[in-house]
């Protein structure tokens, strides 16, 4: 019997259904969860912006930009993703422009899968720069 | 766009440059009626008469980095190749509001695709304003906000894993519930 109420319990733990449901497993999780006080500093962590309007999407943008969050919390490493508009360079979509702390950005052009691995493991870790890159004289794009 | 949820994830971003701080995404699921709509609603900057006939054009775009914008034109296109039909209401000042039906027997109407994963992603980037997706299918109706999400979380940032694991899941779950068209 007390087996069987420990199945359902965890039963009803691998659903999340509802706001609370979703409440508990965050308090749950909390202590694995290490609270960034990076997150708030936005110059500390590496800033990734993928490019995400029609040309982006149209090219597999919303693949790059999930891959990217699942990879960068796979390895731990600090840093904020986000969807930014069209940056005039349809032609190698998808963008993304990656921003190193205390570095100028850089966009890359034709990031799929392997492309985007290839930025985490050489520019992102190792700080070289690699193919790919779109030559331009910008701060950053607002748009 | 292959499936609605690229449309949606695409669309949005027009809200979101129109300065919305509300953005709702609606879609229902009409069996009776063989329709399925996708209403996207916004209280941003909207748009002036002139600008809204263009609207839908493929060559008319607001933005400077190149001369195309097809995000509409395409989801009107799949609007109208799957027998359903596409409108676009705007006020300047009060915001826009856009509906295209798809027949849900037709061929050519696009499959919804992963909308938890345009939800979340959107979720990471539009952090001014509520965004609200609510689905409803003839078994019921299934709504989530980003306002409760960040409620419930309390500071803990969308982007760690359990709780990006979570939201799907919520997502997910509620839409099987519902037994929405996938």
């Amino acid at each position: 019997m007390r087996q069987q109420n420990k199945l359902k319990t965890r039963i009803d733990m691998a659903k999340i259904k509802s706001l609370a449901d979703l409440r508990k497993m965050k308090e749950e999780a909390q202590s694995k969860i290490k609270l960034r006080e990076n997150s708030d500093n936005p110059e500390q962590v590496v800033q990734i912006k993928v490019g995400m309007a029609t040309c982006g999407i149209a090219s597999g943008a919303k693949e790059t930009m999930k891959y990217f969050v699942e990879e960068l919390e796979q390895e731990a490493i600090d840093a904020v993703v986000t969807q930014t508009g069209c940056m005039g360079y349809c032609y190698a979509e998808p963008t993304v422009e990656v921003t190193l702390p205390k570095k100028e950005p850089v966009v890359f052009g034709d990031v799929k899968k392997e492309k985007a691995r290839e930025i985490i493991d050489v520019y992102i870790k190792r700080g070289e720069l690699i193919d790919g890159i779109i030559p331009m004289s910008f701060k950053t794009i607002d748009d | 766009m292959r499936t609605l949820s690229e449309h949606i994830l695409d669309i949005v971003q027009n809200s979101v440059k129109a300065k919305a701080t509300l953005i709702e995404i609606i879609v229902k699921e009409d069996f009776k009626n063989n329709l399925c709509s996708l209403i996207i609603k916004d209280n941003g900057c909207g748009m002036s008469k002139e600008i809204l006939e263009q609207a839908a054009n493929p060559f008319f775009t607001s933005r400077t980095t190149r001369k195309v914008g097809l995000g509409l034109s395409l989801l009107k296109q799949n609007a109208e190749a799957s027998g359903g039909e596409f409108t676009l209401e705007s006020e300047l000042g009060v915001g826009t509001k856009l509906e295209a039906t798809f027949q849900m027997s037709n061929m050519d109407k696009p499959p919804m695709g992963d909308i938890w994963e345009t939800f979340y992603l959107t979720l990471l980037s539009y952090t001014e304003g509520e965004l609200l997706y609510q689905h409803s299918t003839q078994k019921g109706k299934f709504s989530i906000s980003s306002g409760e999400l960040k409620e419930v979380l309390d500071g803990v940032s969308f982007q760690q894993k359990e709780i990006r694991d979570g939201i799907i899941e919520l997502i997910k779950t509620n839409l099987e519930e519902i037994e929405a068209t996938k």
